[in-house]
């Protein structure tokens, strides 16, 4: 046990994260560089191209170190985005060590920060880490400078290196070794396993992964999930190498994986401990928790025929991500779909791009949403998400939304314009924190639902790149809320119906109409596009019809190459989705559903 | 005289692959190695003995092209020869021939007077001379005038006119100028077709590259409409998106064939052929007609059968391009589709909306559905 180290890499997103995770890969041999393929633990190409690890994984990399000792480093992914924090904290019991990594010429921002309580809170030795050195931008001194006084870490025990360019790898290595506490543990103890994370095999199962606490875990061992009292037994045990490596046994201290005919991911908990059914330890590990979606948007497919098609991809779909809630659900404009839960609007994205991607399906996405809470004149309260299901106004006395509360770190400069936009969206006890000099750590109140629509790109722009933002859900707050629809050709379109802040209705109503202008093209007839709130219009527009559109000539007896052309438009025309007698591309769905400032 | 074709007696068409000099805007296949011409009337009269005995009779004949009026009296009279030895034309066929007026004078029409053709179709294009120099034509507006006299002088009853709108560089007086001096002609029949281009045509690719551009929706709306009315106004039935007649009994008999799913053969390269469900269409290459047909083989490129879902398609953007529109019943039948109880909704809109109307059982585009009517078809 005392040549295992069990440690995670924890950064602001585009800190460098999987590119150091690769040179450590790379470095340790376990793989030939010219087979080596670029971010390696990103094994999705979604993953890959935002340059965000979703799902966390592990590695045990062989390293001979300084002292000519043999060591065995499980290295631990994280997800890298505060819709995951859950899952960041559940790797992170798993470790006694973690690489704080800061790029050189970001320096510390919102997610360096909230990554680092999480470590704190579990008592983890922290390294700090300087990434992108050799970047033109760089400014190692004044990273140096917030380590000590943004972070409260000892500055002296930084370490430098360059991921790109493979420069200070050894010496991460070394201090991994020599500074990160082995492991502790009685293998001779009841089993004692956290799971971190858990991954399906379409071959076999559901594969855990896990970090063994105390207590040994071996084939054919009859284990229990604490949480449910769920038993299964062990068909195979092994470690992660660049593949699984199945090895018989886990001890104390390892970490690895666990194959026990467990059918689906949302079988398995994250931060679930696992015991052995007959000896079981007397109290699971702390932290455990249900993850709990807080956005919901109802997905489509825009060929109504591929419904079933939509079905088997989510059930598959959910197999793998067990944070990814669903239930059927169908809309008077876009037939029968899905209502879904989201931990948050990155991962929304994510799902869609995932179901499209790897399923083949074009979808649509109902406005998203958060979770309402209304009281009723008979004393009853319930929570509702979806728009659909909005009761009738006159038995509502009480209605409530979620708060969070946002952490945003920036250059001073954009800090009025953060102000106003926070104000503007609701934003309330705001905190101001000079953390160090030129930048500012700004805190507020805001309603998730605000928060869901055009917040982070806003606040993106505002600080030109340099701003971070995380947040925590803390609250349930009283609102005047109200549910604004959407009429097409006086017909309503469902999937774009919306439960908004009373106040901003009319600024919302208007900005869908013009969305909608913007994304539904020119048809044989006037289009009418209104906003409601009840029988009031709030807001309208209208699309002019195109008046000409008819090929002059058909050539001669060739009517198949007009009929090829006809088909191919229809097919077009497939792909939008039919509102009455208007047809709707997919685009303006999204539009409104991105609804925001210009 | 018949009002129109019989129905499901085939119609032939015959392709002339030859002009002197190619126009930029046309998408027709044609060659200018005019020295090719005795080799391809050769396979031409081969070809027409290959489908002699799975077609008799054809009450509608056309021969365009391409140029057809560039070949000699002779060379006609051979064809019209062999189509008589090979088919039957019942008494009352209509059979046209297209024309550059540049090739038309008094004894060339008298001689297609001789051989039956009661029919002239001429491409006119315009009267404007600066139009007909971006179309790359090769006769003037002159010889347009001489030959639409000379074929009134001749004896033809029956004359067609083309013309194009929508040049670049033409406005709307310009237009009106050579719409009034063919209606002048009194002509039985007008065709104005809004000038399109396709990206391969060498006007096409000069379009491309943005050496010009056509006009936008709006003026083609103007055009389109002001064409519809001032023919209306002449007497003029609007009987299909571009063809205008002074009576039911000129309209374009062969054409309609091709609208009403009525069998035909074409003949020569890149014809195509439609019988019962089944399209077909030869080699777009003169020497590989010539070739194929020399090697004893029908010079047939490719052949499609139709699914009833691309005819209901093809039956509907057809019908709906022509005044008479589509007849609900004989659709059902045919298509084995209700389109009443299919698309009630959408109709209803497009009936409030003005663009078709329900008549004596028929599914009719109004004159604004006319102009939408690729639309249409994809209800």
């Amino acid at each position: 046990m005392k040549n295992i180290r069990n440690f995670s890499v924890i950064a602001h997103i585009d800190h460098g994260k999987s590119t150091l995770a690769d040179r450590l890969i790379q470095h340790t041999g376990i793989i030939d560089d010219r087979d080596f393929k670029d971010q390696i633990l990103d094994n999705m190409d979604i993953e890959r191209e935002r340059g965000i690890t979703i799902k966390s994984q592990a590695i045990a990399l062989p390293y001979r170190a300084r002292d000519g000792k043999d060591y065995i480093l499980n290295l631990i992914d994280t997800p890298g985005h505060v819709d995951f924090s859950y899952e960041v904290s559940r790797s992170l019991s798993s470790c006694e060590g973690v690489l704080l990594l800061i790029d050189a010429s970001q320096g510390v921002q919102a997610q360096t920060i909230a990554n680092l309580y999480l470590a704190m809170e579990n008592d983890l030795e922290i390294i700090p880490v300087i990434n992108k050195i050799d970047l033109p931008s760089a400014d190692v001194e004044r990273v140096i400078e917030q380590i000590d006084s943004e972070l409260g870490l000892d500055p002296s025990g930084h370490l430098k290196c360059s991921a790109k360019d493979g420069i200070g790898i050894e010496d991460i290595l070394e201090a991994v070794v020599q500074r990160i506490p082995p492991p502790k543990g009685d293998p001779g103890a009841p089993l004692t396993a956290l799971i971190f994370d858990a991954q399906y095999d379409p071959f076999r199962g559901t594969v855990i992964h896990c970090r063994l606490f105390d207590g040994t875990v071996k084939k054919g061992d009859s284990i229990r999930f604490m949480s449910n009292n769920a038993v299964y037994k062990v068909e195979e045990v092994g470690i992660f190498s660049l593949f699984r490596k199945k090895t018989g046994k886990l001890s104390a201290g390892e970490v690895g994986y666990i194959i026990a005919g467990v059918k689906t991911v949302s079988d398995i908990h994250n931060g679930d401990t696992i015991t052995h059914d007959t000896k079981p330890c007397d109290v699971p590990l702390p932290g455990f928790k249900e993850v709990k979606p807080v956005v919901f948007a109802s997905i489509y497919p825009i060929a109504s025929d591929d419904y079933e098609d939509l079905s088997v991809a989510v059930e598959k779909y959910t197999l793998n991500d067990a944070s990814f809630v669903y239930q059927k659900d169908s809309s008077v404009a876009l037939g029968q779909g899905f209502r879904c839960g989201f931990l948050g609007l990155l991962h929304l994205d994510v799902v869609q791009e995932r179901l499209e991607r790897e399923y083949d399906l074009s979808l649509i996405l109902s406005v998203p949403s958060v979770r309402y809470r209304f009281t009723f004149t008979d004393g009853r309260v319930l929570d509702i998400d979806n728009p659909a299901d909005y009761p009738d106004p006159a038995s509502i006395i009480k209605t409530e939304e979620p708060y969070i509360r946002a952490t945003m770190m920036m250059p001073e400069r954009g800090l009025g314009s953060v102000i106003k936009l926070c104000k503007e969206k609701r934003g309330v006890n705001s905190t101001l924190n000079y953390t160090s000099p030129g930048r500012v750590e700004f805190t507020s109140e805001i309603p998730l639902a605000e928060v869901i629509y055009d917040f982070y790109d806003r606040f993106k722009t505002i600080t030109q790149g340099y701003g971070s933002f995380d947040y925590d859900v803390i609250d349930y707050r009283e609102s005047a809320l109200a549910l604004l629809d959407i009429l097409v050709n006086g017909e309503k379109v469902d999937a774009l119906s919306q439960i908004v802040h009373r106040d901003g209705a009319r600024a919302r109503g208007i900005m869908s109409c013009e969305r909608l202008k913007e994304e539904i093209p020119r048809q044989m007839f006037k289009i009418a596009i209104q906003g409601a709130i009840g029988r009031e219009i709030i807001s309208r527009t209208t699309i002019p019809p195109f008046r000409k559109d008819v090929t002059a000539k058909c050539y001669g007896g060739d009517i198949t190459r007009k009929r090829k052309l006809l088909e191919k438009q229809k097919k077009g025309k497939k792909r939008m989705k039919m509102v009455g007698s208007v047809s709707i591309p997919q685009s303006a769905f999204l539009a409104v559903l991105k609804t925001g400032h210009n | 005289m018949k009002d129109s074709a019989t129905p499901d007696v085939a119609g032939l068409y015959i392709h002339i692959p030859f002009c002197r000099t190619r126009c930029g805007y046309c998408n027709f296949y044609s060659v200018t190695s005019l020295f090719r011409i005795p080799a391809f009337l050769a396979a031409l009269m081969k070809e027409m003995d290959m489908y002699s005995r799975k077609f008799s009779i054809f009450d509608t004949v056309y021969i365009g092209g391409g140029t057809p009026s560039l070949l000699h009296v002779q060379q006609l009279r051979d064809i019209f020869q062999k189509i008589e030895k090979s088919f039957v034309l019942p008494p009352n066929t209509e059979i046209t021939i297209e024309a550059n007026p540049a090739d038309l004078d008094i004894s060339f029409l008298k001689a297609l007077q001789d051989m039956g053709v009661n029919r002239l179709n001429i491409g006119i294009q315009s009267f404007d001379r600066q139009i007909l120099a971006f179309l790359e034509r090769r006769h003037t507006a002159e010889q347009a005038i001489y030959a639409i006299e000379a074929a009134r002088n001749a004896g033809f009853d029956n004359i067609g006119l083309d013309l194009i709108y929508g040049v670049p560089g033409q406005d709307m007086a310009s237009w009106l100028d050579t719409l009034s001096v063919a209606v002048s002609f009194h002509p039985e029949h007008l065709s104005c077709y809004q000038l399109t281009l396709d990206a391969d045509t060498s006007l096409g690719i000069r379009r491309q590259k943005g050496d010009f551009s056509l006009p936008g929706d709006d003026l083609q709306y103007d055009f389109f409409m002001k064409t519809a009315d001032i023919l209306k106004d002449a007497g003029y039935i609007h009987y299909e998106v571009s063809n205008f007649s002074r009576d039911m009994r000129f309209f374009s008999r062969h054409n309609q064939k091709y609208w009403n799913h009525t069998p035909y053969l074409g003949l020569g390269p890149g014809a195509h052929s439609f019988v019962k469900g089944q399209r077909w269409w030869n080699y777009r290459s003169l020497e590989k007609y010539i070739t194929e047909i020399e090697a004893g083989k029908q010079p047939v490129q490719e052949m499609e059968s139709l699914t009833m879902e691309q005819l209901q398609l093809e039956a509907l953007y057809l019908g709906l391009r022509t005044k008479r529109g589509i007849n609900i019943s004989k659709f059902a039948g045919r298509y084995n589709c209700d389109l009443i109880a299919q698309k009630e909704k959408v109709l209803k809109r497009l009936q409030e909306e003005g663009l078709v109307a329900i008549q004596n059982g028929c599914l009719r585009p109004t004159l604004s559905g006319l102009a939408v009517a690729d639309s249409l078809s994809l209800i």
